[in-house]
């Protein structure tokens, strides 16, 4: 006799997720769907707003009827590379000038479009638990640390800003072989909530939403570049028109307020 | 030339060459135990074996990290007693691989197991030969070409092991930075020569493994049966 104990564990996880979902909602969205034709706007978003524009999608939708938006959140840098590479978005929000920048060198945004939308700062946390007494950056002693998580500083904003800091106070190379590099800020965030390194440098927004970690120093803005969030319609986008009422509803009232709740400047 | 750090390519070669030794060593043994025998439970036990395979793999790194954290169950007990610590080392990394990779093992040595004719290990049990003899001079020889596929494909999966690792193990430069990671965050950062560099490497060393591991075992199959 032979066995499938693959099929079975599909046929099982299949019946769970039917289960799961609720079929009154899938029929409402279709019928809604025939009735008109949906724009799908596709956002391409820094990691470290998640959770603002998870809250921003509601209201947008529903302000706008027609479009739906799906996001793409990751590190700027990463997705500064897909959108060059061909991958298809409509709005880029950056979490750096530079990525931008370089965008824009590269003709891949529409120049008129860009706008600063946000500002954020960097903060030092640790677990919620933890009974560090360091309070300032300054008070970092690097051989008294096991690990401590930061953005990689190539690819990740987050990450470059933490470089520059560091390296302003002179604690870059004595931290170098305790740095553990997150691909985003959000990976950054989770290893301090997991108690798996002692330190994190993340934005104070990330740090803001998070209930498992506690900011103990917030660095001066003239130590690194300012950190702006740039948004800006993507060159390529066939939806230039619903990109652009998306970038104004994030500049408008709702969006600032929205962004303001989720600790950004 | 270009200006290159060759930890990466060391680092990967350690990993998967101690993962696989524990998974050729574990899967051999576990599916040896369970061929031929049927037990209550014993689907849900393969199933379970299997699962790492159809999961993603930052789900496999999330329950590593839950299990291997520094607060997590098996994590939280080595610190307090014997101060190890597997996370954000490249021991994580070998664990990482040693999950992902099991699956591949087991099945084929599973299936290597099963299609043996259980006639031969009786004849030879009949002449008088310890369990032992008849699993090394039997068994063994006779199910190799399936464990040898099991091998080398645990080898591969556990060089190439990208999405566990990063959680488990994280990219720390010169510590934990196995050839996927660098390929990765090389591209992340637009660094196309780096990567194109590790991925060429990559590619060789996997296909010239392959050659070499066929005409290796068609040289010791031939081996076998001719005595």
């Amino acid at each position: 006799m032979k066995r499938f104990p693959l099929s079975t564990l599909f046929i099982s996880l299949a019946i769970f997720l039917v289960g799961c979902s609720n079929t009154n909602e899938t029929e409402k969205t279709r019928a809604i769907e025939q009735e008109k034709p949906e724009t799908e706007l596709i956002v391409s978003a820094a990691a470290s707003l998640t959770d603002a524009l998870e809250e921003l999608k509601g209201p947008f939708e529903e302000a706008h009827e027609g479009i739906t938006v799906t996001y793409n959140f990751g590190s700027s840098g990463k997705l500064a590379t897909t959108i060059e590479n061909g991958a298809p978005s409509d709005v880029f929000l950056s979490a750096s000038s530079q990525d931008m920048n370089n965008m824009e060198d590269k003709s891949l945004i529409v120049n008129e479009s860009r706008i600063d939308f946000a500002e954020n700062a960097l903060v030092f946390i640790t677990h919620k638990d933890s009974d560090s007494t360091i309070s300032s950056f300054e008070d970092i002693d690097p051989a008294a640390i096991d690990h401590i998580a930061v953005g990689e500083p190539e690819s990740v904003p987050v990450g470059r800003y933490t470089k520059e800091t560091f390296e302003r106070l002179d604690l870059w190379d004595p931290l170098q072989d305790k740095l553990v590099l997150g691909s985003d800020v959000r990976q950054v965030l989770t290893h301090v909530e997991m108690g798996n390194v002692d330190y994190g440098v993340v934005y104070s927004s990330d740090a803001f939403i998070s209930d498992n970690v506690k900011v103990l120093a917030e660095a001066t803005a003239d130590w690194h570049e300012p950190i702006v969030y740039p948004a800006a319609v993507v060159a390529e986008s066939n939806n230039q028109e619903a990109a652009q009422q998306f970038l104004d509803y994030l500049t408008g009232d709702k969006g600032e307020k929205t962004l303001q709740k989720f600790g950004f400047k | 030339m270009l200006e290159m750090d060759y930890s990466p390519l060391l680092l990967s070669l350690k990993v998967a060459a101690i993962s696989t030794f524990f998974v050729f060593v574990a899967g051999v043994f576990i599916a040896y135990l369970l061929a031929k025998r049927d037990f209550f439970g014993k689907s849900i036990l393969e199933a379970l074996f299997l699962l790492p395979l159809v999961l993603p793999p930052t789900v496999v790194g999330f329950g590593l990290l839950i299990l291997f954290g520094k607060k997590g169950w098996i994590g939280s007990w080595l610190l307090e007693w014997f101060d190890f610590q597997i996370v954000f080392t490249w021991i994580g990394a070998v664990i990482a691989s040693i999950v992902v990779s099991f699956p591949l093992m087991y099945q084929s040595a599973a299936a290597a197991f099963e299609s043996l004719d259980e006639r031969l290990s009786n004849a030879a049990r009949t002449m008088g030969a310890s369990e032992s003899r008849v699993f090394w001079s039997v068994v063994f020889p006779l199910a190799w070409p399936g464990l040898l596929a099991g091998l080398v494909l645990s080898f591969a999966r556990g060089l190439g092991e990208f999405g566990a690792t990063l959680m488990l193990a994280g990219y720390i430069p010169g510590k934990t930075d196995t050839i996927p990671m660098a390929i990765y965050f090389a591209v992340e950062s637009g660094q196309m020569e780096k990567a194109t560099f590790w991925v060429v490497m990559i590619i060789t060393f996997g296909f010239s493994l392959i050659l070499w591991v066929n005409w290796w075992s068609k040289r010791n199959i031939r081996r076998f049966t001719k005595s």
